[in-house]
């Protein structure tokens, strides 16, 4: 009988597209605003993703890694006194503004990375090389800055000049890194530049980058070094997800999201529960008929589950299929943010499901109510 | 008792035995009483007819017989079974596998093709869906529908729908066909080839044939008339005494 209930459903045309519609749209806005939210998410974590030091150490006030209160140097050398600790080396991170060669302003995220080591680099530098930024007025330059340079007419390349802060900065070379939150480029060069190219300030050491030594784990190190007064460690990934909770607790993006996410359950909701009740009411007479002519309860109900299902089954495919064109798209452009983690297309199944679940199971209370007898009326 | 146990069957035998049946529905306080204190009996190998007035209860002593609908009092026994001491699943078991039916308005799935219709009473009996279809397929040729397998229900016409009905009625050979009003949606002289193909294609002598109506250009085709009025019996005789009465 399951296959004369797809027949059913798939030949009722107008229903089955107005359903299948109806669930795509939902599926659809549900994946592709969660995506925008986790890609989103991913942004105001770029700076911990893009240096990647395995332990960070801030002022013990700081709750997140885009929140900078400035640390005193002999920072570093305490951190380099905990036991446990392999290297320990400072990091400087502020927003600073270049100014281009036809006089127009654009913020850049100035990283300042340790000189000797260079702990923190580029993950991937795509022309020059990372060793050039000890040549006098080096730095490295990423994607976003050359795409953003460009749109103001400004071709970067290597050898290409413009001041941060009045202070002449060189490109050597060019990176790709994470993009950031407020969308600046990342502009890296070394620590003590970094410090020149910074307007001065009493303390201007952003943070320590510390490894822990073999066989004591990040955490551990953490652990110990959040003892020292003043200075509050964090593990990589605990930083990254403090980060993101920080945004999710201290800004109305989750709610922005989370509404229009809530719309498409009850899209969904209302377009399929409704359309698909009126699927069974219509087909009443013939489940009545169905049900003198002995089918059992649990055959009807298998019967209508799988309906529901098949058309949840193919609306979540579309949906799904929908905005994974839709992030393959943006991702070339990283506008608006998209990231799709496994968990929002099973999310969005789960919501699926109990949709269909919620429209069989309305439609199923009229079979159950329904008298075979009726077939003789 | 189990609905696949051996049915008592044969010319002759007595098919269906109702036995002062009660049966009322609620209204507010009070009770309606669709039937009253009925017996009545129809025998293996004769078409009988259950006629009368609209609102006699023809319908209602069909529900009950079928088992489609529960009984207040009295009993019912189909082919030596008695569905009262029957458990709904067991009464749905019996029904599924003894019982055809051919309602008023036809019921045919309108999304389902002639002969998926037809393989339905077989697919609900476990049959492989392509098995079943073969059987329908067959039936569907001795009705002269050979042509029209794939057709929809809304494709053909009143007559050729009332035949896809009887081929679905009697496509997993039930021993009771059951008949709601199957001249209703016909004019007299397709109702006629209806009734004349249900005679033909229906009536054997392990087999009985209940048909309601009260459309009186087909009495002829009874063997036996109940006639019914106020949710009573209230004259039970064969075809021929009917008429002379």
């Amino acid at each position: 009988m399951l296959r004369i209930a797809l027949l059913m459903l798939f030949r009722d045309k107008a229903k089955y597209m107005m359903l299948i519609v109806g669930l795509t749209f939902c599926s659809l806005l549900m994946t592709q605003q969660a995506s925008v939210f986790c890609g989103l998410m991913l942004w105001t974590s770029a700076t911990v993703r893009n240096i990647g030091a395995k332990v960070w150490v801030f002022d013990a006030k700081v709750e997140q890694v885009n929140e900078v209160i400035p640390l005193r140097e002999i920072e570093v050398t305490r951190v380099r006194g905990v036991a446990g600790v392999e290297w320990a080396v400072p990091l400087y991170v502020g927003i600073e503004q270049a100014r281009l060669s036809d006089g127009s302003f654009q913020n850049v995220q100035l990283v300042g990375l340790d000189t000797a080591t260079f702990v923190g680099r580029p993950m991937e530098i795509t022309k020059g090389r990372i060793e050039d930024l000890r040549l006098p007025d080096a730095v490295i330059i990423d994607q976003v800055g050359v795409d953003k340079f460009h749109k103001k007419g400004i071709t970067i390349d290597i050898g290409t000049t413009f001041e941060i802060n009045d202070k002449t900065a060189r490109v050597v070379a060019l990176c790709h890194a994470n993009r950031s939150f407020l969308g600046q480029p990342y502009v890296y060069t070394t620590y003590d530049r970094a410090l020149q190219f910074a307007k001065p300030q009493r303390k201007m050491m952003s943070c320590v980058l510390a490894e822990p030594k073999p066989g004591v784990t990040a955490t551990e190190l953490a652990v110990r070094i959040s003892r020292l007064p003043g200075l509050q460690a964090y593990e990589r990934d605990d930083l990254f997800w403090d980060t993101i909770w920080w945004y999710i607790k201290n800004t109305g993006i989750p709610i922005s999201f989370g509404t229009v996410v809530l719309m498409g359950v009850i899209v969904g909701i209302a377009i399929a529960g409704q359309t698909f009740y009126l699927f069974i009411l219509d087909n009443l007479r013939y489940l009545a008929a169905l049900k003198a002519m002995g089918a059992r309860m649990p055959i009807l109900a298998a019967m209508v589950f799988l309906q529901s299902f098949s058309v949840g089954f193919v609306g979540f495919g579309l949906g799904v299929g929908l905005t994974s064109i839709f992030g393959y798209k943006v991702l070339k452009t990283e506008q608006p943010p998209f990231f799709m983690p496994w968990q929002v297309p099973v999310f969005v199944a789960v919501i699926i499901i109990l949709i269909c679940c919620f429209s069989a199971a309305i439609g199923l209370r009229q079979i159950a109510k329904l008298e075979p007898a009726v077939v003789f009326k | 008792m189990s609905p696949h146990d051996a049915l008592k069957t044969g010319p002759d035998t007595v098919a269906v035995a109702v036995r002062d049946v009660t049966k009322s529905f609620p209204n507010g306080d009070a009770a309606t009483y669709a039937l009253r204190d009925v017996s009545f009996e129809a025998r293996c190998g004769e078409l009988t007819m259950i006629v009368g007035p609209s609102g006699c209860g023809k319908t209602t002593l069909l529900s009950v017989i079928c088992g489609t609908l529960g009984i207040d009092s009295g009993s019912i026994q189909v082919f030596g079974k008695t569905l009262g001491t029957m458990s709904a699943s067991e009464v749905t078991g019996f029904r599924s596998k003894n019982v055809g039916f051919i309602f008023q308005q036809f019921n045919l799935i309108p999304t389902l093709t002639v002969v998926e219709n037809v393989s339905i009473p077989l697919i609900l009996q476990g049959w492989n869906y392509r098995q079943a279809e073969e059987k329908a397929a067959t039936i569907l040729q001795d009705v002269g529908l050979g042509e029209r397998l794939r057709s929809f229900p809304k494709q053909l016409s009143g007559g050729q729908q009332q035949r896809v009905a009887i081929s679905r009625a009697l496509v997993h050979d039930p021993k009771l066909i059951i008949c709601d009003e199957p001249t209703a949606s016909l004019d007299a002289k397709t109702g006629h080839h209806a009734l004349e193909l249900l005679k033909k294609s229906a009536c054997a002598p392990d087999r009985c044939v209940i048909v309601v109506t009260h459309d009186s250009r087909i009495f002829s085709f009874a063997d036996w008339i109940a006639e019914m009025e106020d949710g009573r019996v209230v004259k039970s005789c064969s075809a021929s005494q009917y008429h002379h009465a």
